[in-house]
């Protein structure tokens, strides 16, 4: 297989339901044989994106290409090469768990001699042995995310779309799913995932982060966090934490300030030079715990490249 | 076109509908509860008509007259009154629907002057029945009288005069004029247009619902692979269902089959046809199963019931009416059933019911497959 061919190729991406706009001029290319994610918070036009390369939805205007194919032109074609999973459980729950992997290699036009060898493949992925007789309805939430998974590329496509496959899953299923992903990978798989979890964004080798339709970042989670990040990050732990947040972003020298968890994350141009500074503004209403540098998170970029769009302060990228 | 994929749609649906209470419901109860309704409760025929006699002249030949009313199948007397309120308060309290009163003198006036009348008071509140039971008592009393004046005839020494003009009725096709015979086979038609089209109403409209929509238009199959996949199942259990109905009718209820079995199926395929389609195209309009489900009542069970010329005669109809009817697929069908029942007609007097049924079929498979789009929103 070619590692450096483009599976994906989108240009100038529109979508537009009446006056609002979904997708906003959205342009990026997925090679081949890469976890390519979307992150964004709900509505920012991830899920509107993948229906569009899946030919489910006509895009407004600009092209995508999907294994070579147009989308908007020849959506039928496009569906040989894909396999998808849509935001929504969208199996049978009245059939069966045989029955659904049943259907759906007959959906997908699976050889019917390779039948028997997919669907034990798929339940073997899926952690589903000796559940093949299962009512559908009865599995967990992992199970049947794994199921969908297994369903939707019974076919071996060489291109997968997952449309925020893991919301709702507990921790450990969520783990297992991102093991099915990465083997998936390692067969020259082309994966698409969405999701709002940050901690799965480290795992893709590519990010678009995406924000009200507009693309407001794209690359590697390493390089995301090095060069978008406008300064470096403080760690502060003091109590009470709002009347602390407020008073850090009026401080004078912090380009931002946001709650993470039980501290607050603070930007600022010089760590070193502004820890004891704000140690000191802190300590005359509060009891500050520790002040310290730390390495920015996926989710410390996404927070202050929104805020930035949010406020109409432009990104210094 | 893959027939693999045809058949993976097909086997799936019959695994739903098996597993789906409401769906064998309708497949099961329903054409035995409309035949068993149409073919036992629903009766327009008019007979055993509760009568009330009030006697006001005692005679033998009053008595000879209200024989006549008793010796018949329409009338039922439920009561002899000896005063006037009590028939007025029969009638008031619906003991009875016709009450006949014979005057005093009625004996007496016919040897004098020949002539004499006798008064029938009816509850029209059922103008039907009431109209029904006025035309029986009529026709009894005419008929005692034209006795009175042939025995007259004989006792004056005239030959046995017999009446000038008589009438010979003969009913052909329904020869007992049992309404039943005319209803059964309707019921096929019933039947079929609600399993047809309410059963198939809900395929569409229940992926959408349940969100596995989604997923199966982003596989390859094709939209009409869907359609055909899923109607399949349909069109056996309607095929099915007709066979059903179609012999109780002639095996339980004993209503003659003079046509032939060969037109009846070609003809009831065709109109499953036209069903089905109609129950797709509704399913993919509506999107939701409420939606879906009394839109189809809506569009079959009551054009079907009201429209078809099944229970009232098109001919009978206003004609702005009849027009509506005749873009109705359904009454040509019940006119093809009528006559394939209990005329026997040949296919070439059935040439323009099943054209027009035929051009139904074609439009509305078109209408079906246009509307439904591999596409989100």
């Amino acid at each position: 297989m070619n590692q450096t061919a483009t599976s994906v190729v989108v240009e100038n991406l529109t979508k537009r339901f009446g006056d609002f706009v979904a997708v906003d001029d959205v342009t990026f290319e997925a090679r081949q044989g890469e976890i390519f994610g979307f992150l964004g918070p709900n509505g920012s036009g991830k899920s509107t994106t993948i229906r569009i390369l899946c030919g489910l939805l006509r895009p407004s205007s600009g092209h995508a290409t999907v294994a070579g194919i147009d989308v908007a032109r020849n959506p039928e074609a496009v569906r040989q090469h894909i396999g998808y999973m849509s935001q929504k459980f969208s199996l049978y729950n009245d059939l069966r768990v045989a029955e659904n992997l049943q259907f759906f290699a007959g959906m997908y036009s699976v050889p019917k001699n390779e039948i028997p060898a997919r669907i034990a493949w798929a339940l073997h992925m899926a952690g589903l042995d000796g559940r093949a007789q299962n009512p559908t309805s009865a599995l967990a939430v992992g199970w049947k995310q794994r199921l969908a998974l297994g369903c939707a590329v019974l076919h071996r496509p060489p291109i997968v779309f997952l449309d925020e496959p893991t919301s709702g899953v507990d921790p450990v299923s969520r783990r297992q799913f991102w093991d099915l992903i990465h083997n998936m990978v390692g067969e020259g798989v082309t994966v698409f995932v969405t999701t709002h979890y940050m901690d799965e964004a480290e795992y893709c080798n590519r990010l678009v982060l995406l924000d009200r339709g507009r693309i407001v970042a794209i690359g590697t989670p390493t390089e995301l966090k090095s060069r978008y990040m406008k300064g470096q990050l403080l760690l502060i732990e003091c109590e009470p934490l709002g009347p602390t947040l407020e008073l850090l972003q009026t401080a004078p020298g912090v380009l931002d300030a946001a709650v993470f968890g039980s501290g607050i994350h603070a930007v600022v141009a010089d760590a070193a030079s502004m820890a004891p500074k704000l140690r000191e503004l802190l300590s005359r209403k509060f009891r500050p715990g520790r002040i310290e540098q730390i390495a920015p998170s996926l989710e410390d970029v996404f927070v202050s490249l929104t805020a930035a769009r949010a406020t109409g302060k432009e990104v210094a990228a | 076109m893959s027939w693999t994929r045809i058949a993976a749609m097909t086997r799936k649906e019959v695994l739903q509908i098996g597993r789906d209470p409401r769906s064998l419901l309708i497949i099961l109860v329903i054409p035995l509860v409309q035949l068993f309704i149409f073919g036992y409760a629903v009766n327009l025929d008019v007979k055993h008509v509760p009568l009330c006699i009030y006697d006001r002249d005692g005679t033998q030949t009053s008595q000879d007259l209200l024989k006549h009313f008793q010796a018949t199948d329409y009338f039922d007397v439920v009561r002899v009154s000896d005063n006037y309120p009590d028939v007025v308060r029969n009638i008031d309290h619906g003991v009875c629907s016709v009450a006949v009163v014979v005057p005093p003198q009625l004996a007496e006036s016919l040897h004098s002057s020949g002539q004499a009348s006798v008064q029938a008071i009816l509850d029209a509140s059922d103008s039907n029945t009431a109209s029904i039971g006025m035309g029986y008592a009529q026709a009894i009393v005419q008929s005692y009288s034209a006795e009175i004046q042939i025995s007259w005839q004989q006792k004056q020494g005239l030959a046995a005069g017999a009446p000038i003009v008589t009438f010979q009725p003969r009913t052909w096709f329904n020869e007992d004029l049992e309404s039943m015979a005319n209803f059964v086979p309707g019921v096929v038609a019933m039947v079929m247009a609600v399993v047809g089209a309410f059963l198939t109403s809900l395929t569409i409209a229940r992926e959408w619902e349940r969100g596995t929509m989604e997923q199966l238009i982003s596989t390859p199959v094709g939209k009409l692979e869907i359609q055909i996949g899923k109607l399949l199942p349909y069109f056996v259990i309607g095929i099915t269902d007709t066979a059903i109905c179609a012999g109780a009718a002639v095996w339980w209820f004993g209503v003659p089959f003079r046509g032939s079995w060969m037109v009846l199926f070609a003809c009831s395929m065709l109109f499953l046809i036209v069903v089905l389609s109609l129950g797709y195209f509704i399913s993919v309009t509506a999107k939701s199963q409420l939606g879906a489900c009394q839109m189809a009542l809506l569009v079959t069970f009551l054009p079907t019931f009201l429209l078809s010329g099944f229970i009232f005669p098109i001919d009978q109809m206003p004609v702005v009416v009849q027009w509506i009817t005749a873009v109705l697929p359904a009454r040509y069908y019940v006119s093809i059933l009528r006559n394939v029942f209990l005329k026997g007609a040949a296919v070439r007097l059935l040439v323009g019911d099943i054209s027009a049924l035929a051009a139904s079929a074609v439009v509305l498979v078109l209408l079906a497959t246009r509307s439904f789009q591999k596409r989100l929103g």
